[in-house]
């Protein structure tokens, strides 16, 4: 007996409020435009936020409301693009496309050690170590956190331990720039092809000590370099992009070959007065 | 029957017994929608909302499965009121605030499933309070709910500010927070019952 009351109780109870439900969505319903449903299946759904918004969501409604353009998505291939170009009857618009790009070549070969470190594979927590086992404080730690990190395997380590980008696969969604403790990527217009790979602050001896590839401040890029373009600040060069910097004369005198020119298959290019890299093997660690 | 008076069921719930910093339910929404005020305060509204809402059912579905002699209905009733209440909820604040909805994101629908809204309809059953009792103990535990989320709220803006090492930033230094508040409302205890 007590099932049937239990039966009969439960499904007045739902049945009520199923009704109140009806009743309130009913009133209380919310136009939304068809559209965004349409345009959001036509994204790729990474919800990687390279496009400035959070998830693929939030821009398929800025799309259908006009405040975003179909080119912003990095993502989604040129025909997806213009399909939903298409579908919305909007210009698809052109972004420039950007890369992640590395301002480290410190890779096992040419920079030392100064600790050898044992302990969780990780960028992360070697750089909690005082700042890892680096011999450069300011360079890449080598354990791949950009490469777990990366959604669309853009990131590869390399022999020596350096993270080496593919630029058809990077869509610049920023996750390694998150992910490095020592800041070492940032995005890049891919138009930006000259690029100091270094961030070591201290200049001269004290660099070459370390690493073999670093910027020992001597200011040969900046006296070469037309029109100001570059300057050298707290022992860097710092290239003025907004200048006209379609030039390679700036990286031809650099003795180690810390500025470099990213030719169009994003493979990085040294002057020709830089010192060559012969060895292949790691160097011994360091007694600093 | 119960004998204590109205003010102190309101004390209670709301402060000695603080279901987030007290009895520890509903910290899901607790350290999720914290970060900002205005959030943590509509949070709280909701919340004391269905609160409200669910309890006053409770007592209604209470009685009613006592008088048909079927008690153990009990927790799935509630659970199944609850949920319809906060279907309503939400389907109300989407029509009067789209903005407010979109803040509150997922934390919204998981009202349904934050424990301090069943909590309320169990202890009250449990206590065995009356109506006009049921709805102060519910009151009492939405305000102290929102007063918890609108502390926290208040103290990790002042944080962001603050210059705390890197190891602690974000999920560790609200967990702190969490905790110390927590610790502040053990002091209330032995004030009520």
């Amino acid at each position: 007996m007590s099932i049937v009351i239990a039966v009969a109780a439960l499904g007045g109870l739902t049945l009520l409020l199923a009704i109140m439900l009806i009743v309130a969505n009913k009133k209380l319903f919310v136009y939304e435009d068809p559209r965004i449903d349409k345009v959001e299946d036509m994204l790729p759904h990474a919800n990687c936020g390279a496009c400035g918004f959070p998830g693929c969501r939030p821009f398929a409604e800025a799309l259908v409301q006009g405040r975003a353009l179909p080119g912003k998505c990095t993502v989604s291939t040129d025909e997806g693009r213009q399909a939903i170009a298409n579908f919305l009857g909007v210009d698809m618009g052109a972004e420039e496309k950007k890369v992640a790009r590395l301002a480290c070549a410190g890779g096992t070969n040419v920079a030392i050690n100064r600790a050898q470190y044992v302990g969780v594979q990780s960028c992360q927590a070697a750089a909690l170590v005082s700042g890892g086992g680096k011999g450069c404080f300011w360079g890449c730690l080598g354990h791949g956190d950009c490469e777990v990190v990366c959604d669309f395997d853009a990131i590869t380590m390399n022999e020596h331990g350096l993270p080496i980008v593919d630029q058809d696969k990077c869509t610049a969604c920023g996750d390694c720039v998150e992910a490095c403790p020592k800041d070492l990527f940032s995005l890049q217009p891919i138009s930006h092809h000259l690029w100091v790979a270094c961030k070591n602050l201290e200049h001269g001896e004290a660099v070459l000590e370390d690493c073999q590839v670093g910027c020992t401040a001597c200011g040969k890029c900046a006296m070469d370099a037309p029109d100001d373009l570059i300057t050298i600040k707290n022992n860097l060069p710092v290239v003025n992009y907004a200048k006209n910097h379609n030039t390679q004369v700036p990286i031809q005198r650099c003795p180690t070959g810390a500025i470099v020119w990213f030719n169009d298959d994003g493979e990085p290019i040294k002057g020709k007065e830089s010192k060559k890299i012969i060895r292949k093997g790691s160097r011994s660690l360091g007694n600093t | 029957m119960n004998t204590e008076s109205l003010g102190s069921i309101f004390l209670n719930a709301a402060l000695v017994n603080n279901f987030v910093l007290a009895y520890f339910l509903g910290i899901c929404p607790f350290l999720g929608v914290s970060g900002k005020m205005e959030t943590a305060t509509k949070m709280g509204g909701a919340v004391m909302f269905v609160m409200l809402i669910s309890s006053m059912s409770a007592y209604g579905i209470h009685a009613f499965l006592v008088s048909i002699d079927a008690p153990f209905l009990q927790l799935i009733s509630y659970i199944v009121v609850i949920a319809s209440t906060v279907q309503l909820v939400e389907m109300f604040i989407k029509k009067i605030s789209p903005a407010l909805f979109k803040s509150l994101g997922i934390f919204l629908p998981l009202i349904t499933t934050n424990c301090a809204i069943l909590g309320v309809a169990l202890f009250q059953t449990s206590k065995g309070y009356g109506f006009l009792e049921s709805v102060v103990y519910s009151l009492g535990a939405g305000a102290g709910f929102m007063l918890a989320l609108v502390l926290i709220a208040g103290i990790r803006e002042q944080m962001n500010f603050a210059d705390v090492p890197n190891i602690s930033k974000g999920t560790a230094l609200t967990l702190f927070i969490a905790g110390i508040l927590s610790l502040c409302f053990m002091g209330f205890a032995g004030l009520g019952a």
